[in-house]
């Protein structure tokens, strides 16, 4: 339609100055002698071309136009002082459609006029106006005229009105002559303001237009819908055959075959359903999961390709994976099963919305709360369970200890006694304690808070607790949630820490504490490593004070032990470089070679640290010289007191020295009597055992740690070329010095630790290949063939960074701009030197103009005279 | 009046001996003051002008009372300090002590005395000696004839420093003494002896005792050969048989290597030593930890640029094929008869396999043809374990991968060794 009156226009318009410029730049466009083509020399397939065809007449005329508007008014304007202020409303914004300019000047004149200019002049209204004028007057002429007319014009009124109403051939012929009019009148060059009139009438007409049209599909589809209902009613309700039957004959028959087309029509696309998965399939997806991850595992651990995979994604949790939402469920299903847990990550979005809900119908719905409190209750007895599989036979008597613990040290300790006090409870008791926990937690802001939050409680409800927290407060369910759960793994840290120092560790809680330690580390592991770092940089500087001060280490407490632990559960130690791991292979290292051994705990740190060592590189199979200097050790210390020979020991173990001997076991009744058991961590804290046997049952225990860490080893390192100079030491030791020491071989039990682990070592055969270098590159010559680059976009620099490339970029356009400008310049002055050059040249005709003038007067009037003398003459 | 003075400054001498340290230090000042007066008005007229008018004998008193057998005095003796910055108290000082040693050590025939040597060592180690003959202008008695004197030549100071020294080695010292000479030897002793070479013997018993302070004497050692043209036979292998699982782990470890670098910076050397030397330090470092690796790997790396001989230690392409044996004897003190050329540097690659990252990465570069440029361990060689610590708890990691299986308590992981012998109690 637009297309269409613009050409109208056109024609009746033709290429007036005023007419709109891109009529006249068609009528150029057409005119093959405006046009000028740039040949081009190849046709690129593909290539888009913007300067192909140019109109350099229109663009100079435009450039001229352009000048004279402003060039030439700041150089007539040049020596004068004096402004030209157009105030008149939105002149020049372009944006504003004239029919708005004027209302709002209207608007701006009424805000100007209105407020009576006089407050005792009750009745001065403002004029009520129609089209400017004002209706008063309106009023009284329409009466006039009316009046008026009312005799001469009423003819022609009715005529038209039987016209439109009846038809009839006088209509017609009127309707003649009035288009007639309105040709002549449309005939006369159109105003500006008309023309605009007319546009916005037309715009305005389609909008209407296009508002039936909307309106109209809107009915149709209610119409279709309203089908659609029908017919589903058809499909769901077949049942009622009769009653339908009814009705589909009175339908007409071809309704039928429409309902079948649209049947087919609506019917839903075959969707695939998700087929629940095999036992099998399940534990593939699981195998492949876990495949990936120890490949990617393996991949750090070897450390060849660190630079190449920075762009992996860096979380890396229990449940992201590269392939998508199925998995992603079925792991979650899965892990809910299996492990009997509620793994608070993979189950985010259920709990999610159960947190909601359970936020939002605390009152109301309480029996459903009971429900999934007991689902909760029967989940965390479940992992109990779990645990008791795991520990078996350590289990059971786990309660029975924790309440003659209670009963012994009721006053000593706060919260122990609360504990206690909770164990001795009866279950029922429990239970009610339980239902009173809350639902829902605010992340605790300080360490303290935390602290009072979960002093009192049993281990289950303390897990609960920080389950709870980390539902209600997950990071997707509002903005600061994410810091203040990353703060909690440092409380949460802090607490392990501070329940590890107590007089009576609680490692109990401590060994479940490791789940949502787990937990919140796979969701933010940054900030999980950075308070680890934070942890373990504390403890090396104080390590260090004391060596600087005192000259030699002590063992650090229990609680640095245990982070040491939790860094390898919670991070793969097999890393090549790992931002938390190493750092603390550095400082267990410090430990085993800075720190004396003076006592029985010390040796039990050690061991532990040795342990620590020896899974952390469990699967890296790396080499750690201290582990095997302590442990040479340790040996060394149970020997009796002689030189030794054969071996030297290192670093913190002397040859000579006051505490030789500290594992050295006499008594023969002791070496009948011990059994093998498991060494309590507590007694790093507390040396309970007074009585001398005990104390030597736990150096045999110490000594049988030490053969099954020396069996270890050895079957870890047995692939290093130099595996048999590493062990020499401890062979030694082994074959040579402790036989020596009859007392400890004669007992069945240790002597069975000392072979297994003498049989480790002796069973490896020696193997040694001469070493031959990596074959080197040879470096090629130096040529002078060009270097070929394959160009994948023509037109566009390829080298360099996108940084790079943006900088290229700038610059190229600056440059484009530079030289646009530049010439832009030369040709405001060109044409201002034209402009002066006319000046001149009119000045100059102007008074040659007048010169001739004056020169033509001064001729007649010589003329006149000497005619005059002439005539005088001639008289 | 003589009488009642004599007394006096016996009196003084006495409370040099007293519990409190403040007597003691104002007893101290005392008896210096009269050391000076003395010395300006003697107290014996002069017979002639070019004597010397130095009460040697009060000084004797104070020196006497500075140095108790039974006491530690280092307080006593940090506040003496000060006087010995004058030159001519410092010359007779010295002489004093040499007195007092040779009489001290003659009374207690040849029985060490820890608490003495302790005290004259703390005296006699922070002597400043001057450089130059002009810089000795700070006199506590202005004497008019200062030129013609024997005090004031710098012969004569270097002589008394050197004779009081000698007395001090003559004797047997206690370990911990031993080793802080050996600390100062090079540095504040050597330097201004007139002769120099007299503390070889000094020194080549100290090399002979094995342990820190053979390794500590070496530094005195060093400059004899150096600058003073000693012969040391077999020094070679004296420091051959120095290198120790322990080199490693003492603390004189930087200056240690350092010196060792220096020795073996001669491309005169045998192939056979150099490799000897590679081996034995590469086959130490199986108990090394990962500061003393870090220094050691670059300095073998060195051995092999300076003698490429000794490639074949990391390079036999054409050796046999299966050994059953490292030929190498790591027991042989002969560095010729150690066989170390016939080995290989399996050591190494067994390093290449080390838990610290830079340790494993430096070890793999003997894997490669090595490059020109030697590397410089000077920066390496006094690196701590602390230091290590640091620098990898600085770094900035991109992501941090996590563990991926899950936890199931403390000692849960499958096959854990916690689980097999620690308990939860």
């Amino acid at each position: 339609m637009g297309k269409a009156a613009k050409r109208k226009r056109k024609v009746s318009v033709p290429s007036t100055a005023k007419g709109p410029v891109k009529s006249a730049m068609a009528v150029v466009k057409s005119n093959p002698f405006e046009v000028k083509v740039n040949r081009q020399k190849f046709d690129i397939l593909g290539r888009k071309t913007k300067n192909d065809v140019g109109l350099p007449g229109v663009s100079r005329s435009k450039a001229i136009k352009k000048r004279n508007q402003t060039l030439l008014k700041e150089y007539k304007e040049r020596e004068k002082t004096n402004v030209f202020k157009d105030k008149r409303f939105g002149e020049y914004n372009t944006k504003i459609t004239p029919e708005e300019k004027m209302i709002r000047r209207f608007a701006l004149e009424r805000q100007q006029n209105y407020g009576k200019k006089n407050i005792y002049n009750l009745n001065e209204d403002e004029e009520l106006t129609h089209y400017g004028q004002s209706l008063a007057e309106i009023e009284k002429l329409n009466d006039i005229v009316d009046s008026d007319s009312d005799t001469e014009e009423r003819g022609t009124l009715s005529a038209e009105l039987t016209a439109a109403h009846f038809g009839g051939g006088g209509g017609l012929l009127r309707k003649k002559v009035s288009n007639e009019q309105q040709d002549e009148a449309e005939e006369k060059p159109k105003s500006r303001k008309e023309l605009l009139e007319e546009m916005i009438a037309k715009s305005k007409q389609e909008k209407q237009e296009r508002q039936t049209r909307r309106e109209s599909a809107l009915e149709l589809t209610e119409k279709l819908d309203k089908d659609w209902k029908e017919i589903q009613t058809l499909i769901a309700h077949k049942t009622p055959k009769s009653e339908r039957k009814d009705k589909e004959t009175e339908k007409p028959k071809p309704d039928e075959y429409d309902m079948i087309v649209r049947e087919l029509g609506f019917e839903m696309k075959a969707k695939p359903s998700e087929r629940l998965k095999t036992e099998e399939e399940l534990a593939k997806e699981e195998q492949a999961r876990l495949q990936k991850l120890e490949a990617d595992r393996l991949r750090r651990m070897r450390g060849i390709d660190e630079e190449a995979n920075k762009k992996r994604p860096s979380h890396m949790s229990a449940d992201d994976l590269a392939d998508g939402f199925i998995l992603d469920k079925d792991d979650r299903r899965l892990l809910s099963y299996k492990d009997g847990k509620i793994n608070i990550e993979n189950e985010e979005e259920k709990e999610e919305d159960e947190g909601e809900e359970e936020e939002e119908e605390e009152g109301e719905e309480e029996d459903n709360e009971n429900e999934e409190e007991s689902q909760e209750e029967s989940a965390s007895e479940n992992e109990e369970d779990d645990a008791a599989d795991s520990h078996s036979d350590l289990e059971s008597d786990l309660e029975s200890e924790e309440e003659a613990a209670g009963n012994k040290e009721e006053k000593k300790h706060k919260a122990n006694e609360n504990e206690s006090q909770n164990v001795e409870k009866s279950d029922l008791k429990r239970e009610a304690a339980k239902s009173e926990l809350p639902y829902t937690f605010s992340v605790p802001e300080s360490y303290e808070t935390l602290k009072s939050l979960l002093a009192g409680r049993t281990i289950e409800e303390q897990l609960i607790i920080l389950e709870r927290i980390q539902k209600c407060n997950h990071p997707s369910l509002a903005v600061g949630n994410k810091a203040k759960l990353e703060k909690l793994f440092g409380f949460l840290l802090e607490y392990v820490g501070e329940l590890a120092t107590l007089d009576l560790p609680e490692l109990r809680t401590i060994d479940k504490l490791v789940l949502p330690l787990y937990n919140l580390c796979q969701m933010f592991p940054e900030a999980a490593s950075d308070s680890i770092k934070f942890i373990l940089r504390d403890a090396a500087h104080d390590l260090e004070e004391v060596i600087e001060v005192k000259g030699r280490a002590t063992y650090p407490g229990l609680d640095t032990l245990i982070y040491l632990k939790i860094v390898s559960l919670l991070f793969p130690t097999s890393d090549f470089w790992h931002p938390v791991v190493t750092p603390a292979f550095m400082y267990m290292s410090q430990l085993l070679t800075k720190c004396r051994v003076t006592t029985l705990q010390d040796v039990i740190k050690g061991l532990f640290i040795c342990c620590l060592f020896l899974e952390y590189v469990s699967l890296s199979r790396r080499f750690v010289p201290e582990l095997i200097n302590f442990l040479l050790g340790v040996l060394h210390i149970s020997l009796p007191k002689k030189k030794a020979q054969g071996y030297t020991v290192v670093h913190p173990f002397t040859p000579v020295g006051k505490n030789l001997e500290l594992l050295l076991v006499c008594d023969k009744e002791d070496l009948k009597s011990w059994e093998k058991q498991n060494v309590p961590l507590s007694i790093v804290t507390r040396l309970k055992e007074t009585s001398r046997t005990e104390i030597n049952h736990t150096r045999l225990s110490c000594l049988a740690l030490c053969f099954d860490l020396i069996k270890k080893c050895a079957a870890l390192y047995e692939s290093l070329p130099s595996f048999h100079e590493i062990m020499h030491p401890v062979r030694i030791l082994l074959t040579q010095h402790l036989p020596s020491n009859m007392d400890f071989c004669c007992s069945r039990t240790s002597s069975e630790w000392y072979h297994s682990a003498l049989k480790e070592l002796e069973n490896r055969v020696k193997h040694y290949t001469p070493l031959i270098c990596e074959k080197k590159k040879p470096v090629p010559l130096k040529q002078y063939t060009p270097k070929i680059v394959k160009v994948l976009e023509f037109g566009r620099k390829q080298a360099g960074s996108k940084k790079e490339q943006e900088r290229k970029q700038l610059i190229q356009r600056h440059k484009r701009e530079l030289k646009g400008a530049i010439r832009e310049i030369r040709k405001d002055n060109q044409y201002l030197a034209r402009m002066q050059l006319s000046e001149i040249m009119e000045r100059d005709s102007a008074r040659k103009r007048k010169v001739k003038e004056l020169l033509g007067s001064l001729a007649t009037q010589e003329g006149e005279w000497k005619a005059m003398k002439r005539n005088k003459w001639k008289n | 009046m003589r009488h009642r003075y004599r007394d006096c400054v016996g009196c003084l001498g006495e409370l040099m001996g007293h519990e409190a340290f403040q007597v003691k230090e104002l007893a101290l000042c005392t008896l210096m003051k009269f050391v000076e007066l003395e010395a300006q008005y003697p107290l014996i007229k002069i017979e002639w002008k070019g004597t010397l008018t130095f009460p040697c004998d009060l000084l004797k008193v104070v020196v006497d009372g500075l140095l108790p057998t039974h006491e530690d005095a280092s307080l006593l003796i940090s506040r003496f300090q000060e006087y010995m910055e004058y030159d001519d108290v410092r010359y007779f000082v010295m002489k004093a002590v040499t007195a007092s040693v040779g009489q001290v050590m003659q009374k207690t025939k040849e029985r060490p005395l820890p608490f003495y040597q302790q005290n004259v060592f703390s005296l006699i180690s922070p002597i400043n000696m001057p450089n130059k003959e002009s810089e000795m202008v700070k006199f506590m008695v202005k004497q008019d004839n200062r030129e013609e004197l024997k005090l004031s030549r710098l012969q004569a100071h270097k002589q008394v420093f050197e004779k009081m020294w000698l007395t001090f080695l003559k004797h047997k010292l206690p370990t911990g003494l031993y080793k802080k000479v050996l600390v100062i030897l090079h540095d504040s002793v050597l330097p201004y002896m007139n002769e120099p070479t007299l503390m070889m013997d000094f020194l080549t018993v100290a090399y002979g005792i094995g342990g820190a302070i053979s390794l500590l004497a070496l530094n005195g050692l060093f400059i004899l050969i150096h600058q003073h043209n000693l012969e040391y036979p077999d020094f070679y292998k004296k420091l051959y048989s120095l290198l120790d699982p322990s080199i490693y782990h003492v603390k004189y470890r930087a200056r240690f290597f350092h010196l060792t670098d220096l020795f073996l910076s001669s491309s005169h050397l045998p192939a056979y030593l150099v490799a000897a030397f590679i081996k034995r330090l590469s086959r130490l470092a199986l108990t090394a930890p990962p500061e003393a690796l870090l220094m050691i790997i670059p300095f073998i790396c060195n051995l092999f640029r300076r003698h490429p001989a000794c490639r074949v230690l990391v390079h036999r392409p054409g050796g046999p094929a299966d050994m059953s044996e490292d030929p190498y004897v790591m027991e042989e003190e002969e560095p010729s008869k150690s066989r170390a050329l016939e080995s290989s540097l399996w050591e190494i690659q067994s390093l290449q396999n080390h838990y610290h990252p830079d340790v494993a990465k430096a070890a793999a570069v003997l894997n490669q043809s090595l490059s020109e440029m030697e590397d410089d361990i000077s920066g390496l060689l006094e690196l701590s374990a602390s230091e290590l610590f640091d620098k990898e708890v600085k770094k900035k990691a991109v992501d941090v991968p996590l563990e991926f299986e899950q936890v199931r308590g403390l000692f849960g992981k499958k096959n854990d060794i916690f689980a097999e012998h620690f308990s939860l109690d």
